[in-house]
């Protein structure tokens, strides 16, 4: 009988005051008995609309039918068949854009909860500690990966599962990419996402770490040492600034700076020397899901004022609903439709306010949402001694630079065949940030699941 | 308490440890008080290092990501060599690390390598201080390929004057100076600089490499005499490879990276007193942290 109630079984939280303070996991988890209640409100529907909205095709219906019937661990292996990284995706995907925003249930109400139920049965066999990893014997073809953040993390997963002996190379001293670096420890603990890697290692999946590709070594350079194929994965790159005055000013940073520093480094715990800025007063620019990870993180790093300073209004934040919710619930102020024209600086260049000027929304632009538009005269300056830009970034240019072939399109990202995700150089396939810009991990993660089925077709053929 | 911290970290490090190169330290070598050079073995980056490009090391788990430029590489016996001055916790405990040792984490090489222009003859590089480290595969690597090179080394006092004998070996001329006299020439960099220019020495190119103080003035020595100036920045940088925007510099009113765009940039374009502003940005959090040691220390 069908769970007929209109809300989730809402997810367990740390209390928004006490969490504010530390960087444990704000969300806690669904107990196996909330997790069956939840998993009862699924109708099963026969055309599996959620299917459609997952990027990696991941099979909801029947792994909730298995979480209802209590067999956690089929369900589990339900997900991994087709998700390499289901612990990570249970917490981060956009759901309400993709799967949830399809369940026939949230027509009227909300939709089943799909990322809780992921999470929960990927909590359940990774605490048990009873996982089984299907080791594949190997099939002889070598394939490299550039990068170990989601979309190589996936495309190594896929290709490990048919056989194939992948090495991934990693710039950093650790794999998973923004993962690591950008998601902060209160939402996606980096022991879990640690786990996740160690499975794909157990498949037989080798990690090379600190080896930047298109510097150390290039691309033409793997495929002589005998690499088939080629999987670029390498993320996004420079960070925007918005080219106001004062952007140089001692107190300003991208949020991939500010996250890093506090994700991979460890700033956040005193024992590391990695600094991070010491801020009374922060505005980070943007609304998005790092604006929302900057603003939360500096919140736990002790300010006593964060702001979002976005130019649009709230309907048009690409953040999570859920981000936005809980960075409030927090205690973050939220200056939609402002945007920032000038940092100024004290005598010591250390910026000390950030004049704004109020937007209001005008036609829809090219994206489709609502242009916003200064209203005359209506600069202020805000208080801050810190400022986060969170505006985006531009794809990396190392690889692009360094491999012959390698198409770009004027951004410089990565040129593919969408359908393929093979580049304008036989043999390579690419995804991600790399080819998309900033986008989702999920993303990310559908283009290295389909860049994996080409390079499996790719060299069957050869 | 403190122990327990660094046993999880030992620990978690090992957890975290996936398949990697082991960067064993070969040689040692301390060249004055504050600056230690040392030659590590790391074959990848050795085979492909360039003038100009850099590494960025991390000591230990606990430890920061910091770059340092490549003094010298050896192709064959699969070595570079790191020539740096005690500025902050890392490099103290970079020196602290003896031959048999290893670092934990190496990454490189990074950077664009510098690019000479093409009608260039006659070259003047000057190191200031620790600079000289990176002067010195820059000199050497124009003099083996034929260029007239000329080299002004600054130093504050004798005691920290380095590589006389290396600079030797790859210049037509070499002018020792120091701050106060104590030896060779008593004076800047700029003034020496100033001075052979204006005795007649034709210079296409300037490559300056030291103190941004010092940089920013050899660059407004040359600038009047329109003689092009490469300056190699130092910027703070965490990950090296254009995707953090911590080593963001202007350069001709635009952003740059330095990590991906340089470290070299053309000197006259640069706007040094921003540069020098935004290196002070961790500073006084640094010497913090440094006192709070020293008491905890005390305390034991």
């Amino acid at each position: 009988m069908a769970n007929m109630a209109m809300e989730k079984v809402p997810m367990p939280e740390r209390d928004p005051k006490e969490r504010a303070k530390c960087f444990e996991e704000v969300a806690t988890g669904y107990t196996a008995a909330m997790a069956q209640e939840e998993a009862a409100r699924c109708l099963g529907c026969k055309a599996m609309p959620c299917v459609k909205g997952c990027p990696v095709g991941v099979q909801i219906p029947d792994f909730i039918q298995k979480i209802a019937a209590g067999d956690f661990e089929g369900a589990y292996d339900t997900i991994t068949a087709t998700n390499s990284l289901p612990a990570v995706c249970g917490r981060v995907c956009p759901q309400e854009s993709q799967c949830e925003g399809k369940c026939v249930r949230g027509v009227k109400g909300e939709p089943v909860g799909i990322g809780r139920l992921e999470r929960f049965a990927a909590d359940y066999v990774r605490e048990k500690g009873n996982k089984k990893i299907e080791t594949v014997p190997s099939n002889g073809h070598k394939v490299a990966v550039i990068g170990g953040g989601p979309a190589g993390l996936t495309c190594a997963g896929d290709l490990a599962k048919l056989g194939y002996q992948v090495t991934i190379f990693e710039a950093f001293q650790v794999a998973g990419g923004v993962l690591m670096y950008g998601i902060p420890e209160f939402r996606l603990p980096k022991q879990i996402v640690q786990e996740e890697i160690n499975n794909l290692k157990d498949m037989g999946v080798e990690i090379r770490t600190n080896m930047v590709i298109g510097k150390i070594q290039s691309i033409d350079e793997l495929m002589e040492e005998g690499f088939e194929a080629v999987f670029v994965g390498s993320g996004a790159g420079l960070p925007r600034f918005m080219g106001i005055p004062g952007e140089g000013l001692i107190g300003v940073c991208s949020a991939n700076e500010y996250l890093t520093r506090i994700n991979l480094m460890k700033g956040y715990l005193p024992e590391y020397e990695t600094p991070v800025i010491k801020s009374k007063a922060v505005a980070v620019v943007g609304g998005g899901n790092v604006a929302m990870d900057a603003a939360r993180s500096a919140l736990r790093m002790g300010a006593e004022h964060v702001y979002i300073v976005y130019r649009r209004s709230e309907a048009e934040m690409p953040a999570r609903l859920e981000e936005v919710h809980h960075a409030k619930e927090e205690g973050v102020e939220f200056l939609n439709l402002n945007n920032p024209v000038e940092l100024i600086g004290d005598e010591n260049g250390r910026v000390c306010g950030m004049k704004c000027i109020r937007m209001e929304l005008g036609e829809p632009d090219e994206s489709g949402r609502r242009r916003p538009v200064e209203i005359k005269g209506s600069e202020y300056v805000l208080d801050v001694d810190t400022v986060i830009m969170s505006i985006g970034t531009s794809p990396n240019p190392l690889i692009r630079s360094t491999t012959e072939g390698l198409e770009a399109n004027r951004w410089g990202c990565i040129v593919v065949n969408e359908e393929t995700m093979a580049t304008t150089k036989e043999g390579v396939y690419a995804g991600g940030d790399a080819v998309t810009g900033a986008a989702t991990v999920i993303l990310a993660m559908g283009a290295g699941k389909t860049a994996a089925a080409s390079i499996d077709e790719y060299i069957r053929s050869k | 308490m403190c122990d327990i911290i660094k046993t999880i970290a030992q620990i978690q490090a090992k957890f975290y440890r996936e398949v990697n190169t082991v960067f064993l330290i070969t040689e040692k070598t301390v060249l004055n008080q504050d600056v230690v050079k040392i030659k590590v073995s790391a074959p990848l980056i050795a085979k492909k290092a360039l003038p100009g490009q850099f590494i960025i090391f991390r000591v230990n788990e606990l430890g920061e990501r910091v770059p340092l430029t490549i003094a010298d590489y050896d192709r064959e016996g699969g070595t570079i060599t790191l020539i740096f001055q005690l500025v902050g916790n890392s490099t103290r405990q970079l020196a602290q690390l003896e031959v048999g040792d290893s670092i934990l984490d190496l990454v490189g090489p990074l950077g664009v390598a510098t690019e000479i222009p093409e009608d260039v003859k006659s070259v003047c590089v000057i190191g200031g201080g620790v600079g000289c480290a990176i002067a010195y595969p820059q000199a050497k690597a124009l003099f083996n390929q034929g260029y007239d090179v000329d080299v002004i080394a600054g130093f504050r006092n004798k005691d920290i004057v380095i590589l006389e004998n290396e600079f030797k070996a790859v210049s037509n001329n070499l002018y020792v100076c120091t701050d106060d006299g104590s030896y060779g020439i008593k004076g800047l960099v700029t003034a020496v600089l100033k001075e052979q220019i204006d005795s007649g020495k034709k210079y296409d190119l300037v490559i300056a490499i030291g103190p941004i103080p010092m940089m920013k003035f050899v660059c407004k020595t040359t600038e009047p005499y329109e003689i092009k100036t490469i300056v190699s920045l130092n910027p703070v940088m965490i990950d090296g490879t254009g995707m953090c925007g911590g080593c963001r510099v202007t350069v001709g009113g635009k952003i740059k990276y330095a990590c991906v765009d340089g470290p070299d940039f053309d000197g006259h374009q640069v706007d040094f007193d921003e540069l020098m502003r935004r290196n002070g940005t961790y500073r006084e959090q640094e010497h913090e942290c440094r006192m709070m040691k020293l008491a905890d220390k005390a305390d034991k």
